[in-house]
Parts: C-alpha cells; structure tokens; sequence
C-alpha cells in the first residue's frame, strides 16, 4: 500500500485557449488536511473538479489509492466534494439527500436510515432529518452537504469554498468544527479557500497556487515564515518585497538596502547578486542608527494596527506596522529602518509580464 | 412600525383593486358570461328550425351516452393522447437541450421556434397537404430516394393528422420544458454524479422531477387542445377522423342543434377541468410554466 492516497502527476488543463493548470504534480497523504490557496482564477476549483472527475484533463494523470482514475467518471471514484454553492437538491428533504449517495448504491433501506441518522447527529441536524432545504439557514445547509458527502465514507472528501457564503462569526465557528471532524473521521480533505486565515487555521499543509502553478507546498508555518516566492510572502500574511544587492555572502551575510548595509539571512549568492528580500510589516524595525533611510509617507490606522508607510530614495515603499497608535512620526519626516536578519528570507521574484 | 407597513400595503391592494376592476368586467362579460350561458343552453331543448326552445332537459347529456358520441370523445382522447406522447419524446430533449446552449444560441433557437407563428396557422396546414398528397412532396422524396416505390398517400389519414397535432402543439411543449429547465441549477447533476449517480440515475432522479412543472405544464397546453383543435382533422383527415371538436362545429352549423354542441362544450370543459386540478395538485403551483 502507497502512503499517499492521492497523487496528481503533470495535471495541465486548458480551456478555450487559458492554461488555466500549467502542469501541477503533487501527493496528499492518508489522513492529511490540506488546502488549495490562491485568489480567483488560479485553477484551484479547475484542479478539484479534476480530482472529483467533472473534468478530465488534457494531459497528466490523477491516482487515487494507487489506481490510476483519470479516465473514470465520477460516479465511479471514491470521492465525495462539497459544492460551493452546497448543490443540495431543493425536492428532497434533509435526510434524503443525505442518504442519496446509499440509495444509488443501492444499500439496504434501513441500512440507510441508520447511517443517515448517525450523520444527521453527526452534524447536529437530527432534528432536521423532515425539513427541505430551503427552511434551513446557510449554516444548517453547509452541514448538510458536509454530511451528504461523508456519509458515503470517501477516500478523499473535497471541499469548494464552503464557508465563502457564511458570515465571519459562523465561519469562524466551522472552521473549528470542519477541523474536529476531519480529525475524529480521519478522512483526507482537499480544501479550497482564498482567505488565507482559514489555510493557516485549519490545514496540515498549504498548497499556494498563481496563475495554474504551485507556488509553494508546505506546512502552515513554512509558508508564512518562509515564503519562497515574492507572491507567497504577500498573499499569506502581508510582506515587504525589497529589491537588495549581496554584500557579503555565508552565515553572517549582508545586502545592500537603499544605501545602508543591512544583515540578511544565510545565502551563498555571491556578493553582488541582485536579490528581493521578503520581510513582514511587523517585523521592520524604526528609528535605529545605521538602518537604510527613508521618509515616512503615510500612517494610517485599522483593524488595531498602525500602518507606516515608508518611502526609500529609490521610490521603493516599505510598510511598518505597530499596535496602539502612539508613534512619534509624521508624514515627510526622515526616519531609518532595519530588521533582524532571522525575520528576512530571500524570495523569487516572478518576471514582470 | 411593523403596522404601519401593514397599513400602506392595505391601503395599496385597495388601489390595485381598483385598477384591476376593467380587468374582472372583461373577464365577467366576455368569459363568464358566455360561459354560464353555455351552461344553461347544455340543459335547453332543441328548436326545429334553428335556435332553442325554453324548456328544461336532460336530453342532450343522455344523447351522448349513445355509441356514436361516446366513440367520438373515445377517438378525440386517443388521439390527444396518442399525439402528446410523442409531442413529450420530441419536445422534452428538445427544451432540455436548449436550455443547456449559450444565450447566443438560445436566442436562435427561440427565434426559429417563434418564427412560423408569424404564418397563419390554416396557412401551414394547407402546407402540410402538399407534403402528403398523392405524389407530394414527402412520396416524391421517399421515391427519388428509392425508399419506396409507390405513393404512400398519407392524406387524409390517421398518421397525417397526428404529425399536424404535433407541428402545430410542439412549440408549446419545447417551451414549458425550456422555461423549467432554464431555472435548473446544472451544478445539481455534478452533485448528483459526484455522490455516485450515472448519467441515467441523475436525470432521473434530479433532472426529471425539478422540470416536472415544466412537462406536465407543456402536457396541459398541448393534450387538452388537441382535442379541441378540429380543424386540423378536418384538413389532414378529410371526413375519416371526427373529433369532438368536429362534432360540436358540426352540430352548431349544419346540425342546428345548439343545446347539444353546449352540452358537449360542457363536457370538454369538465375534462380539462379535471386535468387542469390534476396538474395543481402535482405539480403544486397554478402557473402554468411556459406561458409567460
């Protein structure tokens, strides 16, 4: 037996002239939580709906439990999805369409009221098995689908975007509740989001996707602290992406920053390397001697956190940001920064098309 | 506040009412109207010339228990049914079909259907009879193409009349299914087969119930007026096929039997009704989908 139960070889897919997925390989493991991150358009539901079967693609091969399944139609993998848009079916009631999945399979009636009301509770819905699904608020019916989905015990269970249509508070609530799920069922979940709170709440691994690539496969931890590319750093988390020149390479390596010499993390590029460095807001430290110069341009405030906006000689802009709103800056004044080189990663900068 | 709302959406239906009081006259003088006289003229006596006589019977009903009639409605509801059959092969895929085409697409289609509405519909039909004649066009195709050797002579038979209920009754079918299956969320199937239904299984089980209202509706506009529809009998079928539509036409020119034509209007009437309740209760809505 394979310790992945899912693996995506080469997967390219292209609809009327867009490459929509340009090639993506990857394996999930048996009882993992992982999660497709990217903002619209970058081919994270093209690649779920490969996965489910509704889309068969161009080239590549998809392998589940270590059968090659890229040929088969959906009704015939073992993989379950949650729509985004729920797709529960309005003429039946709460527990029939629960139990449709048994009854194409054809298992015993009562069999199948069984295992209905086993999910119904499951999911906290017992007392909703008569109702239609338009009597139930968004919540009710996001667990519906959730529930019509596991009851068929996939081997992968997809998600679309569930909570995308629920308000902050219930998604916030879900979330937790997706996440105890998947860990008492034990089953592998496939998830798609685009907030990137959710990917870091909830998964075992992110898959950050632009433009039908990865852009980075890793734990939660990786990608945000991390971040191999510059699009990485600032989707997950908000980064400054700074263009630098290599000083000093090796353990005790510097760059050039808008004219002052700043420590970096290790890098064996030679000196002279044109690099970007990613460094989060709240990691850029103000105000300290022999920092690279610069003018604050703006400050703002929200959501908790002062926004400083700084201007480089260069025109580059670098961000800042700081809890309460006391800080001794104001627009047009010079001011230096600088950072802890633990708090600095070199990332790839795409080619601006 | 809640009352006040309350209150402007009182004051509002009275004002609707009133705008819609033209609307109940015409529907009182000209549907109501002729329709309760119709009623009463059923239970009047034949005059012997022409008109009716004031006196109270039960006549005309008892008269259409004879074999005669009774095999008429017979005929008129197999061939009702007989056409609405296979307007439901024909028009179900059809209106399923088109709803699944871009709005490009869509706004074609619906312009070839619209389109021969613009002829009249006595017009089309003379049409038909130079398909069907004896060495029409339908026998000089089939002959040229040496599909057959001899003139089928498909006037003024039972086939032809049917293939005239269906072109002229299709349209409504194509329509009905279209407008239900339009509003048919297609990710629905994806679920469907993604929970393990076939192809089959789905439109079976999702896809046929949810435009239900849709077919059953596009049956009541199609079977109930073919029964109705003589004329077209009357051209395609020549003297072989009378309906009842034929009978009641018959009896209120040349028979000078008014009481009678009502009384079968009456009963005509009765049947749709029955069928019209029938759709309510399973489809469980009183629009007729496709009509507007």
């Amino acid at each position: 037996m394979e310790n992945y139960i899912l693996k995506l070889e080469n997967v390219s897919k292209t609809f009327e002239n867009t490459n929509v997925l340009k090639g993506i390989s990857m394996e999930v493991a048996r009882g993992e939580f992982i999660t497709f991150l990217g903002p619209s358009g970058c081919g994270k539901t093209t690649t779920l709906r490969i996965i489910a079967g509704l889309l068969t693609p161009d080239s590549g091969r998809v392998i589940l439990d270590g059968e090659d399944v890229t040929a088969l139609p959906p009704e015939k993998r073992n993989v379950n999805t949650v729509f985004q848009s729920y797709a529960l079916f309005p003429h039946m009631t709460v527990a029939a369409n629960v139990g449709y999945g048994l009854k194409v399979k054809k298992v015993a009636k009562n069999e199948i009221a069984q295992r209905v009301e086993e999910m119904l509770s499951l999911v906290q819905l017992s007392n909703y098995a008569n109702r239609r699904p338009d009597e139930l608020s968004g919540g009710q019916q996001q667990r519906v689908a959730i529930a019509r989905a596991l009851i068929n015990r996939p081997r992968v269970l997809l998600l679309d975007e569930p909570l995308g249509a629920l308000d902050l508070q219930l998604r916030r609530q879900m979330q937790l509740e997706l996440s105890r799920l998947q860990k008492k069922l034990g089953i592998t979940f496939i998830y798609i989001t685009h907030d990137q709170e959710e990917a870091i709440n909830m998964s075992d691994r992110i898959v950050v996707m632009k433009d039908g690539r990865f852009q980075q496969i890793g734990t939660p931890d990786q990608v945000y602290n991390q971040p191999r590319t510059a699009f990485v750093a600032q989707f997950v988390g908000n980064a400054n992406i700074i263009d630098a020149v290599v000083r000093k390479s090796g353990e005790q390596a510097t760059a050039m920053v808008g004219g002052a010499e700043l420590p970096i993390c290790a890098t064996q590029l030679p000196p002279g390397s044109r690099i970007s460095l990613a460094c989060r807001t709240e990691n850029i430290l103000l105000g300290c001697p022999g920092g690279a110069s610069a003018v604050v341009r703006e400050k703002s405030f929200a959501g908790g956190l002062l926004r400083i906006e700084l201007a480089m000689e260069n025109g580059v802009s670098v961000v800042a940001t700081r809890h309460g709103i006391n800080f001794d800056a104001e627009p047009g004044q010079a001011l230096t920064f600088d950072w802890d080189k633990e708090n600095v990663v070199i990332v790839e900068k795409e080619e601006q098309r | 506040m809640r009352k006040k709302h309350q209150n402007r959406l009182g004051q509002q239906s009275g004002a609707q009412a009133l705008l819609l009081l033209p609307i109940y006259a015409v529907a009182l003088i000209f549907v109501l109207g002729p329709l309760l006289y119709m009623i009463y003229l059923s239970f009047m006596s034949r005059a012997q010339v022409w008109g009716f006589v004031n006196e109270f019977t039960l006549d005309n009903y008892a008269q259409m228990l004879e074999p005669m009639y009774l095999s008429t409605f017979a005929a008129s509801l197999k061939l009702a049914l007989t056409s609405t059959v296979l307007i439901i092969l024909i028009g179900y895929p059809f209106g399923y079909f088109m709803a699944r085409l871009s709005a490009d697409w869509k706004r074609r289609m619906m312009l070839l259907i619209m389109l021969p509405f613009w002829t009249s519909s006595l017009i089309r039909l003379y049409g038909w009879i130079i398909v069907f004649r004896s060495n029409g066009t339908l026998d000089q195709l089939l002959m040229g193409l040496r599909i057959t050797d001899r003139p089928l002579k498909l006037l003024y038979t039972y086939p032809a009349v049917v293939v005239g209920m269906i072109y002229a009754l299709l349209p409504f079918m194509i329509l009905a299914v279209y407008s239900s299956a339009e509003k048919m969320d297609w990710s629905l199937l994806d679920a469907a087969r993604d929970l393990g239904a076939g192809r089959i299984k789905a439109f079976f089980s999702i896809t046929l119930p949810l435009t239900m209202p849709g077919l059953l509706s596009g049956v009541i506009l199609t079977f109930i007026p073919s029964m109705g529809l003589f004329f077209i009998a009357d051209i395609l079928g020549g003297n072989k096929i009378v309906l009842v539509g034929s009978l009641i036409q018959e009896f209120l020119t040349k028979g000078r039997n008014l009481p009678l034509a009502a009384a079968m209007s009456v009963v005509l009437m009765l049947i749709t009704t029955v069928l019209l309740s029938l759709y309510r209760r399973i489809a469980k809505t009183r629009e007729l989908e496709g009509l507007i």
